[in-house]
């Protein structure tokens, strides 16, 4: 038969490896699927380039399409979540001054989200001037974490430091130079901070809120109407992709598959510690972190609309959008598990048998009721908090409250 | 000089741009257009910190920048705290956002202001951008026929010194060979320049 021809926006992050392999590797092949991956530079132009629809799909920021559905961003698109592309990846990367503050105020070296925010919290209450830090996007997992993990540990996002966007090429050099205090982004832009630009790694996305979504594949709502059995040989496409990421023994590989000009385009020793798991801190030390980037267990692919609602909620926290049943429909419709299933019922995947969960509730890994063997978690935040989907308003009037 | 003053244009223009040569085309052609008060960007360094100094009304920016996600997170903030900005692309106006990507550029208004009046910018832009590709293109197949002409006189001149044929019959041997071989003549003028300087280095010179 004709393949199907799919066009993937992605931008070179250590993430975008489910769209890599897929076409590397044979999945896309094997699917049917004439995979055409173009690379870009901002998340602005990935957006731009659905709309107009040069792009069908794209490696996107998770809350991005729920940002864009809700029309926070011109040009208007509609778009929809079909698979989510691996959990984790992301991790806090902090000057050596502030380090250094930070260890006087009793931070370890050991990634943990409540010891390593106290610690900063105590500087930022010694300081006169505020601390600046770096995200990659207002409409990202980074923004809402770091904000997640400033905020339980008693530091207003907003009042007691400045949040700013940059391109994460550039964060270590801001780092370097001062002009940032600290930065919130994916790989391999902290382990290039870290082993190049003098940074310290201070906590993980995996320390903050463990199993949490990163990046997605963001399609445009139109294409996926019009091409149902396209979108669906992609995801299975980038299932099998997620299954080889997975495999320790193709790691190596990976990374030098990423290495590669036409992808990330930068050195196999900035792309394995994410893979590996074991992160270089600063000073030489490096840490081994459990889950830090997940591509395939854990149901890791899977669009949980639990997901989708959560980065909703940050998105009302921080005045983003105001709270509305219609806005909370609308988040939720984003992500589309019901395509998923349908997409990977022939190949018996395990399934979650429930499109939601509440979020922090494994405290450990977890065996799930679903269509094979499946276990799920630990998911928890850092806090100790709930989000239950079930409870939007609860969630967001507890979030209000000082 | 007199009707130059009745088109001249108050709006504070923003060039973001790190190729110079497009920005300066753009720059030119707003002042053309009676812009007198155009700024342009070429370096990203601390990118944020003019942006608020220049305080522009329209900012110009090629979507290869990388800063355009920092540049829309300003709307974001201004939005907060009551001086909002929107996209200069409207959001029914379909057809210009899709000119306006294909030629690889962006554009934003502070909001409040017309769009009627801020149109006619990102047009200007729109057409130099695709000027621009064109010259572009145009450049490299000039420098390609340059190059081939090049290896052609190498090639001929190797012939017309071991063979001591003329001119007209080293290229009609060249000529020759390509038809027969069904390749280009540059193809075969650069096979041979490659084997004479394998052969003897320093032959071709």
């Amino acid at each position: 038969m004709t393949p199907y021809e799919v066009t993937a926006g992605f931008v070179p992050l250590l993430d975008s490896a489910l769209l890599v392999v897929a076409k590397e590797k044979g999945f896309a092949e094997a699917a049917a699927v004439n995979l055409n991956l173009v690379r870009e530079r901002s998340w602005a132009t990935i957006r731009d380039r659905l709309a107009v629809s040069q792009f069908d799909v794209a490696h996107i920021l998770a809350p991005l399409p729920i940002a864009c559905n809700l029309g926070l961003m011109a040009p208007r698109l509609q778009m929809i979540v079909p698979m989510a592309l691996g959990l984790g990846g992301n991790a806090v990367t902090v000057a050596k001054d502030l380090w250094r503050d930070m260890a006087e105020h009793g931070v370890a070296s050991n990634l943990d989200a409540r010891e390593s925010g106290t610690a900063l919290r105590d500087v930022i209450r010694r300081r006169s001037n505020k601390l600046r830090f770096a995200v990659v996007h207002p409409y990202s997992g980074h923004n809402y974490e770091l904000r997640y993990w400033l905020s339980a540990n008693g530091i207003d996002p907003d009042r007691d430091v400045e949040i700013m966007v940059l391109p994460p090429p550039d964060m270590g050099d801001a780092l370097l130079s001062g002009t940032i205090d600290g930065y919130c982004a994916g790989e391999p832009w902290n382990t290039f901070g870290v082993l190049d630009r003098g940074g310290r790694l201070a906590t993980v996305k995996a320390a903050i809120w463990k199993s949490s979504p990163e990046k997605v594949l963001g399609v445009h709502a139109g294409w996926a109407d019009a091409n149902p059995d396209a979108l669906a040989a992609l995801l299975k496409a980038l299932h099998g992709a997620s299954l080889w990421c997975s495999r320790p023994e193709n790691h190596s590989e990976l990374a030098w598959l990423l290495a590669k000009p036409a992808y990330v385009g930068r050195p196999v020793e900035y792309l394995l510690p994410a893979l590996s798991g074991v992160l270089p801190m600063g000073n030489g030390e490096s840490r081994s972190v459990q889950d830090f980037f997940v591509p395939h267990a854990k149901a890791a692919t899977f669009p949980w609309k639990s997901h989708a609602l959560w980065f909703y909620t940050q998105m009302v926290r921080w005045r983003h959008i105001a709270h509305s049943d219609r806005h909370q429909r609308i988040a939720g419709d984003t992500y589309r598990p019901d395509l998923y299933r349908n997409a990977l019922r022939e190949l018996n995947v395990a399934m979650p048998s429930a499109s939601s969960k509440v979020e922090g509730a494994l405290l450990a890994e977890t065996p799930v009721g679903s269509s094979g063997a499946l276990t799920l978690g630990p998911d928890g935040f850092f806090d100790g908090n709930l989000f239950d989907p079930d409870e939007v308003d609860a969630y967001i009037a507890a979030q209000e409250k000082p | 000089m007199a009707n130059r003053t009745t088109v001249s244009n108050k709006l504070n223009v923003l060039v973001i741009d790190e190729n110079s040569i497009r920005a300066s085309i753009i720059e030119l052609g707003l002042r053309e257009a009676g812009y007198d008060n155009v700024t342009i960007i070429h370096d990203m360094n601390g990118l944020a910190r003019r942006i608020m100094e220049i305080n522009p009304d329209v900012i110009v920016i090629d979507i290869e920048n990388p800063n355009r996600d920092m540049l829309e997170s300003f709307f974001q903030i201004s939005r907060a705290v009551k001086r909002p900005i929107a996209m200069f692309v409207d959001k029914s106006d379909e057809a210009s956002i899709e000119a306006a990507v294909e030629a690889g550029v962006s554009a934003y208004v502070v909001n409040g202001l017309k769009q009627e009046r801020v149109r006619p910018i990102l047009k200007m832009a729109i057409s130099r951008f695709n000027a621009f590709s064109r010259l572009n293109r145009e450049l490299e197949e000039a420098r390609g026929q340059l190059e081939s002409r090049k290896v052609i006189d190498r090639a001929k001149h190797l012939l017309m010194r071991s063979r001591g044929v003329s001119e007209e019959e080293a290229y009609s041997r060249l000529r020759r060979a390509a038809m027969n071989e069904n390749r280009k003549i540059e193809e075969i003028a650069q096979s041979l320049v490659t084997a004479a300087s394998l052969f003897d280095p320093g032959a071709d010179e």
